[in-house]
């Protein structure tokens, strides 16, 4: 195998590991926060990616054509509507829900989650065919040495990072990442210490909306195609890799989310040497096996947990 | 007491004889059929364009006074799901209003559907899809097919793809049944004509990332890439293709000649891309410049799409065997097995053993700015433009 191939499978797995890295950093911040597994996680990408694409019809109908006036307008559009969605989740589905069992928590984000996901597709104009999504990073090509990559792929491997990096800054840095913190490690002790409970938990669910809005515009960007069905088989692939590293651990859902990435990579890659017979589509297959079989070594994730809780 | 005097004024007896009289001419029993189709999902344009064509032909026949019956199409959608499309099928089946069916596009749903209409007994005619065990994989009365099978088209591509002097292919397929039939009848036609498979790669049919197949694909360095599947996936390998920098020919089936594939894809990516189709282009179809007038005057928002006129010739077979024999389920199966040279907009039709329409004609297709053309009248065959690697 040539330096040229690995390399792509390098790429191929990064760009794949940094969206389900940020749909895991999603699952993590909320179950950090509240114990709460946001099932509607996935399909909230979905509607970031969604409204981004609606921003970009709308804006190119008042006659902007500037790109990159275009990707700011979509990026805000699709951050703005995710973060109202996921606080409007938080006010209405999740507080009310606070000491009930957690799984009906789960089922309420679940089922939320498939009614923005059939909303989609029958509330948007020919929701239900796959959308082509614009291609707005440059073209072109850098060339390193013998290795040729592409412009766009690079720069949306370094927004994804540059995003994680800063979520991640801003939690062990900023005073509301203290507060968010602070009410993840013990909300009664938090409240008595004057931190506005309810605050912080509608800000770390749009902040976690945000960063799914953020991989929806990314995904678009990247396959040029949205469908109402993404959400669903992401939101599942987040929350594997969020458990994988760790449930509530930030850098373990990073880890988690290249992990998978590489696991998909190798499958497809390995499953048909190993038996001609097996197509590459079982993959995912090979994946979520491999991240059961990881699973049932290490329950509680990757990266050790100091305790554990029962959802 | 009153006396009882019906009919009273002089002229009420003959005016009641001549509205009778009148109304039971304009009375005609309505007759349902059925349309199925995938008028959701990544294959709605094909799916859509076949209803629009099934409705016009009940639309024209309803228009002709000499008809015997008033006809009504219901349409159902299968969304290119088999298990939505046994659904729908068994809910048209068991009504027994509806006499017959125009159904499937979609190979995997049309297979799985057999069996529904084998039991209701309810005659359909095949529009649509290509997959050969469909009228060859059983003996049920019930299934014809107007449209040929991909058994003919693969055979036609891997002639004409070896005798441009393309050697090396790498196929991706879906993992339906469909894709299956595809990568089993060109692989086999291929190796006759001398090409070398360096690569089959089986995907899912609604798979997001193919990176990891095409890169592998770029590590065998093919000159060619056949995708047996549907427009939606076709489009990704396409544009992750280029991604990839994978410079090959991009050869796809029926499955992706459909307006959606250039429209999603844009002109440079969809280019030179090519596909191969049963049956003449409407242009050149005998009744194809009446069928197109009369579509046009229509003012259907969407295209007939590849496979409109066959959904046409369909829906027009069974309103003209149940003109022949009734609106009976058993008379009409019957009438439509015994179908021999019959005039349609595609040619005649003549079902064999299996009632199997055998279309000999397959056409070639290529993408030339953002429009299917065909091979013969392209830049390409004059060879004004060059396909990759030519």
């Amino acid at each position: 195998m040539s330096v040229e191939i690995l390399s792509q499978y390098v790429v191929n797995t990064l760009m794949l590991g940094v969206i389900y890295a940020m749909v895991a950093v999603g699952f993590t911040l909320f179950f950090g926060v509240l114990d709460v597994i946001k099932f509607s996680h996935g399909d909230v990408l979905m509607l970031g990616g969604f409204t981004a694409l609606a921003t970009y019809v709308g804006a190119g109908a008042v006659g902007i054509t500037q790109t990159w006036l275009l990707l700011a307008l979509m990026l805000l559009a699709a951050v703005l509507v995710t973060a109202a969605v996921g606080a409007f989740v938080a006010r209405y589905l999740v507080l009310p829900l606070k000491n009930a069992p957690p799984i009906n928590t789960l089922l309420v984000t679940l089922m939320f989650g498939l009614a923005l996901r059939e909303s989609v597709r029958l509330f948007y104009p020919s929701g239900s065919n796959p959308k082509p999504f614009p291609r707005l990073l440059p073209a072109g090509e850098f060339q390193l040495g013998s290795l040729a990559l592409r412009t766009d792929s690079l720069m949306l491997l370094g927004a994804g990072l540059a995003t994680i990096v800063g979520v991640h800054l801003m939690i062990t840095r900023t005073k509301l990442g203290l507060a968010i913190r602070a009410v993840a490690q013990d909300s009664e002790t938090a409240r008595v210490m004057g931190i506005d409970f309810k605050r912080v938990v509608l800000v770390t669910f749009g902040l976690g909306s945000a960063l799914a809005a953020m991989a929806g515009v990314m995904n678009g960007l990247y396959y040029n195609e949205v469908n109402f069905g993404i959400g669903l088989l992401l939101g599942v692939i987040g929350f594997s890799a969020a458990i994988l590293g760790g449930l509530g651990n930030f850098l373990g859902a990073i880890l988690g989310g290249f992990l998978f990435a590489a696991l998909q990579t190798f499958g497809a890659v390995a499953l048909p040497i190993i038996s001609p017979s097996i197509p590459s589509a079982y993959k995912d297959v090979f994946a979520f096996t491999m991240v059961i079989l990881l699973m049932a070594w290490k329950p509680t994730g990757l990266i050790a947990e100091r305790s554990s809780e029962r959802v | 007491m009153k006396t009882f005097a019906p009919l009273s004024p002089w002229w009420a007896a003959p005016l009641c004889a001549a509205l009778l009289t009148v109304s039971a001419a304009q009375a005609k029993d309505t007759v349902k059929i059925a349309f199925i189709g995938p008028l959701t999902g990544g294959v709605a344009a094909n799916g859509i364009g076949g209803r629009n064509s099934a409705d016009l032909a009940v639309k024209m026949r309803n228009e002709d006074p000499k008809a015997k019956y008033k006809y009504e199409l219901v349409v159902l959608d299968d969304e290119c799901k088999p298990n939505v499309g046994v659904q729908v099928a068994t809910k048209a089946a068991a009504d027994n209003s509806i006499i017959a069916g125009v159904t499937h596009y979609c190979s995997a749903v049309a297979m799985s559907t057999v069996d529904v209409y084998r039991k209701f007994g309810m005659p359909v005619v095949v529009w649509g899809a290509v997959l050969p065990e469909i009228t060859y994989g059983n003996d049920y009365k019930e299934i014809h097919r107007v449209n040929g099978t991909m058994i003919n088209q693969n055979e036609v591509a891997a002639k004409f793809m070896s005798g441009l002097g393309y050697k090396r292919y790498a196929v991706i397929h879906d993992t339906t049944d469909y894709g299956k039939g595809h990568n089993k009848y060109f692989s086999q036609f291929l190796a006759k004509n001398g090409g070398q498979i360096v690569g089959t790669f089986g995907v899912t049919a609604d798979q997001q990332d193919f990176t990891a197949e095409l890169t592998k694909v770029k590590e065998l360095k093919p000159d060619v890439i056949y995708f047996g599947g549907l427009t939606p996936i076709g489009i990704r390998i396409r544009s992750q293709m280029d991604k990839l920098g994978i410079k090959a020919v991009f050869e796809g089936t029926s499955g992706i000649k459909s307006a959606a594939y250039h429209d999603g894809l844009g002109k440079e990516l969809a280019e030179g891309s090519l596909s191969f189709i049963e049956g003449a282009p409407w242009e050149k179809l005998p009744g194809g410049l009446n069928f197109i007038a009369k579509y046009n005057q229509a003012k259907y928002n969407e295209p007939p799409e590849a496979y409109g006129p066959f959904a046409f010739s369909a829906a027009t077979l069974i309103m003209d065997a149940i003109e022949k024999v009734g609106p009976d389920r058993k008379k009409v199966r019957a009438a439509l097995n015994a179908t021999k040279d019959a005039d349609t907009i595609i040619g005649k039709v003549t079902f064999d053993d299996r009632r199997q329409n055998i279309v000999p004609l397959i056409s070639k297709y290529v993408v030339q700015d953002n429009k299917w053309v065909l091979w013969e009248d392209s830049e390409y065959a004059s060879k004004k433009r060059k396909l990759p690697g030519m």
